[in-house]
């Protein structure tokens, strides 16, 4: 049987994981998708607490999540292609002419 | 109406001082930019003025209300509002600063004329007006600070209006620096009476402060006395008391129309308006009521006998300010609050009569100063000539002139609250005032020329100068009519009086049984007598001699030379106080702790700080990533710390 | 649920900014590039919901279903936006000009951010609180990048990008934490619980992430590192928006989200606060003194202000949360005014930034050195204008809830921070050079910045009274 302890401790491993994933990856494209990890590890998150308190809001939310997501990504990836037309890369550790 | 639109007296010198100080440059048309300056007090004084006699009409006890306009700054239980009252007290100075600043604001308009620039000087002459204003009708003692500090600021400002002038051995600059730097000093008392005020009462509001004074029961004399002696100090250095009065001759480097308006009418009578404010704190103490009779009376003196031998107009005239202020500390000290303002309000008419007189004489005679120089100037100024005959002889207590009938009330005060000392000393100076004015007078107008005629031409100035001088003239005859003695006036008691008692605690001097009205008239004939003496002497010594005033000889001449060089005081404050305080800001302020110690220290905790700014701005790697688990770091930090507390 | 026109009226500064954003995309299709038409429409829409907010201030209710509201404190918070990004949009027209930016989506994604800003301030739900968070963020990220073609705005957006999505991942993890030991998302209801909240671990662990996510936006130390880069690289009026209004609207979430503590509840969060808070302060203030950028010193001492603003939250008091509006109004006018000041001053090839470039300004220019140093002398928190009593309230309340040392690290903040405000000032004025820069005064720009100067002096005379107004809405 999976009970809501089941549930968060998933959820609290995929966050993590997007964290690590955010400080390791080199790669912008692969950081944001880390993002998402942690984004999609709240909505596990969201869905397992709608689920043990019997209250559609916190599934209802999800899907402002996904949505938001969505928008962001959108942004996200054309801020990531006028980055690549200037520097010719998406490498986040080249990317620091803003320092100190 | 008037009572609730009384906040435009203030705002609208405000408004005057942003126009000509922001645009006066551009309009460069003197006409508009007089008009303005002069308009926005005028206007103040119509209000001034409706309010008052809205406030005749009401029942003595309606009489002070309170307008305010918002809450400046609230914390905690401090609240210092932004709010006017309007009583008796207010509404008389008031009048007499928009009213004689309005005349003053006129007449500069023709002694300025063509001046550089002229629209600074009528900025400045606003702002005073607005900080003055706001002085008189604050509601609580940090709007009235506000507005102390304001005038000083604005008396610096013009005393050294004309920088790039010399004046006597110095600049212009450096007697409106001693005026600050003499004025901070008093401030200081004035700042520390403040906070004993606020740590015993709770509050800087007047109407809270003195119902606190009324019902405290268990505030011990002594507080009493040092809040008053706190206040009093700033008072004598913002009205030029012994032993602050040395920054006032100075201050006359300024233009003649600033003498006149701040260091004559009306500023330095704002230490007599608050001594006379925060009357029941005085009358609560006695010893300190007595400090200020004693000052008073002893300014009063030392200032006449000072005047007696001077030979600049202004000097003349300063020092005899500094006298009569003295005056009118000697009738707030006899708990003559009303004869104490009464005076202020005389005072303003004919002192400002005689030193915008003054202006015209050294406006017609090419800014020349010296009286030894003038001589014989009646038939080329005429109407100068009357007006300050009328200014001289309201001075030297002459009835039914209008200095008369102030002057008497406060030596009448003085002989019954104080005794027959303070009478003989008031009376006497009141004998050397008559002297030294006609003294002047005599030196000025009559006589033969000592000047060469052939080259100087004095001429009489133009309307717009002496009109003012002329209304003056009038109020100076008629000013004190409002103010006669109940042994002359009959039922109607003393006008006056009746209008201004209710808002002053009664002070209980009373000096044994009280004279009869036989001895107020005899003592009355006694000063008149011999002020009328003392004119003619002053008269007859100096109006028909040709020649210049003869060299004294012996013990008269160390006299002469002592009083001509004001007692040495400026020099004896220069070795006691000036050079041994320049010497140690110098030497052990300046060289050892500022530059060694302290500097030392700042400099040192200075690289200390720059170097860790440095040190951590590389922290800032630039590196998106790197910011991440610096982020990460806090949130584990975090994390672990509710953890742990769990 | 229902849409009355009670509801119409309350919300009027909302649908007239939202509106105004479809009217700004259909105005973009017919104007051409540098046109100022949608400049003056962005700035007088902007306006108009200012006006509007402050004349509905007392109009107090709750909308939709009890998601939204208006009336008080968020109507003076509205007005902060609006009003402050309808200075901004006044400073930008001169900027576009000059860096040949694109006008269309520049002024869509300012109203647009405010929008997000105005629903952080409205929200009486965490769903709305999140949509407006990110509504303002992403018109934030595509902002900072606006100048495509230069290599710092574009790595500007995606640091700030980045960072950005990442810290809005704790919100949201925050926020489920907070959903699932409340069983809700309303404000209302986790505000009457919170007393008995705070003692479960699952609830308190997502306060913290909710205000991490928060404590990122505002750039507090240790989540500020993004700020002087962003700051930077943006083109200038966008760090001068970003940094005031955005952080305004920050600083709403957290006011939103400390209520219970402001009403008397215990402060589980304070030894983060003030940690938070102490950090902010000294570092912020300490490392602006090495900085030669002038926008990135402002970026320093920006994350200084948050520390002052934090010890508002610290404090648990009612007077702190209107310290910290008044604060909020205070600093987004004149941080606003200096950017303004510096966009004038900048060229087209973010040249003429150093604190060195300004030298010799207080002859040049003297009306722009002169409002520039009234902007310094503010920050610096010189009386009476607004930053001193902005600093005086929260460190009163700092004082009342028994914090005074934290009163005191802001005092020795400030007066660190004088020393790097003061050296424009003195470098304008006492500074020599040669430098014969050009700079494009318009009176457009002059316009916003002397409002902000205005502002910045009335905050200072009127202290009192703007308090008691915020103070009468907070309680």
């Amino acid at each position: 049987m999976l009970t809501l302890e089941h549930f968060l401790t998933l959820s609290a491993i995929m966050f993590a994981l997007g964290v690590i994933g955010v400080l390791t990856r080199r790669n912008a494209i692969i950081v944001f998708m880390s993002v998402e990890l942690m984004l999609n590890s709240a909505n596990l998150a969201f869905v397992a607490f709608a689920t043990k308190l019997g209250d559609p809001i916190g599934q209802v939310f999800v899907f402002f999540v996904m949505a938001i997501a969505a928008a962001e990504a959108a942004v996200g990836l054309a801020i990531m292609i006028a980055v690549f037309r200037n520097k010719k890369t998406v490498n986040i550790d080249e990317i620091n002419i803003l320092k100190w | 109406m008037a009572i609730e639109l009384i906040y435009l007296t203030v705002a609208l010198p405000l408004a005057g001082f942003l126009v000509n100080g922001l645009l006066g440059s551009r309009i460069k048309n003197e006409k508009a930019i007089g008009a303005i300056g002069a308009g926005v007090v005028g206007l103040s004084f119509v209000i001034v003025v409706m309010a008052f006699f809205e406030t005749l009409g009401k029942p003595v006890a309606e009489r002070t209300s309170v307008v305010e306009l918002y809450s400046w700054l609230a914390a905690g239980d401090i609240g210092v509002s932004i709010a006017y009252q309007v009583d008796q007290l207010s509404l008389v100075m008031a009048m007499v600063v928009t009213g004689v600043g309005f005349l003053i604001h006129v007449y500069s308009i023709g002694y300025m004329h063509g001046d550089k620039a002229f629209w600074r000087f009528f900025a400045y002459l606003n702002l005073f007006i607005f900080a003055m204003m706001n002085l008189i009708l604050a509601d609580n003692f940090v709007l009235m600070f506000l507005g102390w500090e304001g005038v000083g600021l604005c008396s610096y400002l013009l005393i050294g209006f004309w920088y790039d002038k010399k004046f006597e051995k110095s600049t212009t600059s450096e007697a409106a620096k001693k005026a600050f730097v003499v004025n901070r000093i008093g401030d200081f008392g004035f700042l520390l009476g403040m906070f004993l005020i606020l740590t015993t009462f709770g509050s800087l509001n007047f109407g809270e402060v003195f119902a606190g004074v009324a019902a405290a029961e268990n505030v011990p004399p002594l507080t009493f006395e040092l809040i008053a002696i706190f206040l009093f100090i700033g008072a004598t250095g913002k009205s030029a008391q012994i032993p602050l009065y040395v920054w006032l001759p100075d201050a006359m480097a300024g233009p003649t129309p600033v003498s006149a308006l701040i260091h004559a009418a009306t500023m330095v009578t704002a230490g007599v308006y608050m001594v006379a404010r925060t009357s029941i704190i005085y009358v609560n103490a006695p010893t300190a009521l007595m400090v200020v009779a004693v000052v008073g009376l002893a300014t009063a003196f030392f200032a006449a006998t000072i005047g007696l031998v001077q030979n600049d107009i202004k000097k003349v005239l300063a020092y005899s300010t500094v006298s009569q202020l003295g005056y009118m500390f000697l009738a707030l000290g006899s708990g003559a609050f009303v004869a104490g303002v009464f005076h202020v309000m005389t005072h303003a008419f004919f002192k400002a009569l005689l030193f915008l007189g003054a202006g015209s004489v050294i406006h017609g005679m090419h800014e020349e100063q010296d009286i030894q120089k003038y001589g014989g100037l009646k038939k080329y100024m005429p109407r100068t000539y009357i007006t300050f005959l009328i200014a001289s002889l309201a001075i030297s207590g002459i009835p039914p002139l209008a200095g008369f009938f102030s002057k008497d009330e406060i030596l009448w005060y003085s002989f019954m609250n104080r005794g027959e000392i303070f009478w003989i000393v008031g009376a006497v100076t009141a004998l050397l005032t008559a002297f030294y004015m006609f003294r002047l007078l005599s030196l000025t107008f009559y006589g033969k020329p000592r000047f060469d005629e052939a080259h100087t031409k004095p001429h009489e100035s133009p309307y717009v100068m002496t009109v003012p001088l002329m209304i003056l003239a009038v109020l100076s005859i008629v000013g004190g009519w409002i103010g006669i003695p109940e042994i002359f006036s009959g039922e109607h008691g003393n006008l006056f009086h009746s209008w201004l008692a209710p808002v002053f605690a009664e002070a209980n001097l009373a000096h044994g049984a009280h004279p009869s009205h036989t001895t107020e008239i005899l003592l009355m004939a006694i000063s008149v007598a011999g002020a009328a003496g003392a004119a003619y002497l002053g008269y007859r010594m100096y109006s028909s001699s040709k020649k210049q005033p003869g060299e004294l000889k012996g013990a008269a001449g160390a006299v002469h030379k002592l009083l001509f060089n004001k007692y040495y005081v400026d020099e004896l404050y220069d070795a006691t106080a000036v050079k041994p305080t320049v010497w140690t800001s110098r030497y052990l302020l300046w060289k050892f702790i500022d530059v060694g110690v302290i500097d030392g220290f700042i400099n040192f905790l200075g690289s200390l700080v720059e170097r860790l700014s440095g040190v951590l701005r590389k922290m800032q790697t630039g590196v998106a990533q790197f910011y991440a688990a610096i982020m990460t770091l806090g949130v584990a930090i975090t994390i672990l710390w509710i953890i742990l507390s769990l | 649920m229902e849409f009355t026109l009670t509801d119409l009226t309350h919300l009027l500064p909302i649908v007239i900014v939202a509106a105004s954003v479809l009217v700004a995309m259909t105005i973009d299709m017919f104007t051409k590039e540098a046109d100022k038409t949608l400049g003056w429409f962005t700035a007088l829409s902007l306006f108009a919901a200012a006006y509007v907010s402050l004349f509905f201030v007392d109009k107090t209710g709750v909308h939709l279903s009890g998601v939204v509201a208006s009336g008080g404190a968020t109507n003076i918070l509205h007005f902060v936006f609006t009003f402050g990004a309808g200075v901004v949009a006044l400073i930008s027209m001169e900027y576009a000009k000059k860096t040949e930016m694109r006008v269309g989506e520049y002024y869509v994604l300012v109203l647009s951010s405010v929008l997000g800003m105005m629903l952080i301030a409205a929200a009486k739900d965490l769903a709305v609180i999140f949509v407006g968070l990110e509504q303002m963020s992403i018109s934030f990220y595509a902002l900072a990048g606006i100048r495509r073609k230069r290599d710092k705005s574009v790595e500007a957006s995606l640091k700030y990008f980045l960072l950005g999505a990442f810290a809005t991942g704790f919100v949201v993890y925050g926020m489920a934490l907070i959903y699932g030991s409340s069983g809700t998302m309303a404000l209302d209801t986790i505000r009457y619980a919170f007393p008995d909240l705070v003692s479960q671990p699952l609830f308190v662990l997502g306060l913290a992430l909710f205000v991490i996510g928060f404590a990122f936006k505002i750039a507090a130390v240790p989540f500020h590192m993004w700020a002087p880069d962003v700051y930077q690289g943006s083109p200038t009026p966008v760090a001068g928006l970003m940094s005031t209004v955005g952080k305004a609207a920050a600083f709403a979430a957290l006011l939103l989200i400390f209520r219970p503590v402001f009403d008397g509840a215990e402060n589980a969060l304070f030894p983060f606060l003030a940690i938070v808070a102490t950090l902010s302060m000294l570092y912020g203030a300490i490392v602006a003194i090495a900085q030669d950028d002038l926008k990135r010193m402002l970026a320093y001492s920006s994350v200084a202000h948050a520390g002052y603003m934090l010890i508002g939250f610290a404090s648990g008091e009612a007077t702190g949360a209107a310290g910290v509006i008044y604060y909020l109004v205070a600093y987004a006018f004149m941080n606003l005014g200096a950017f303004g000041i510096i966009a004038m001053i900048e060229s087209a090839e973010e040249t003429n930034l150093k604190v060195q470039d300004y030298a010799g300004l207080g002859t040049r220019a003297p009306a722009l050195a002169a409002l520039l140093s009234l902007f310094m002398f503010a920050l610096s928190g010189i009386p009476p204008l607004a930053g001193f009593f902005g600093k005086y309230y929260v460190f009163i309340a700092a004082v009342e809830g028994g914090a005074t040392w934290l009163a005191l690290v802001g005092v020795a903040s400030s007066a660190i921070s004088v020393y790097f405000y003061l050296r424009v000032v003195v470098v304008m004025y006492f500074g020599k050079s040669e430098n014969r820069m050009e700079y494009s005064v318009s009176n457009v720009s002059l316009l916003g910045v002397t409002i902000s100067a205005m502002l910045v002096i009335l905050l200072g005379v009127l202290p009192g009274s703007i308090i008691k107004l915020i103070e009468s809405f907070v309680r």
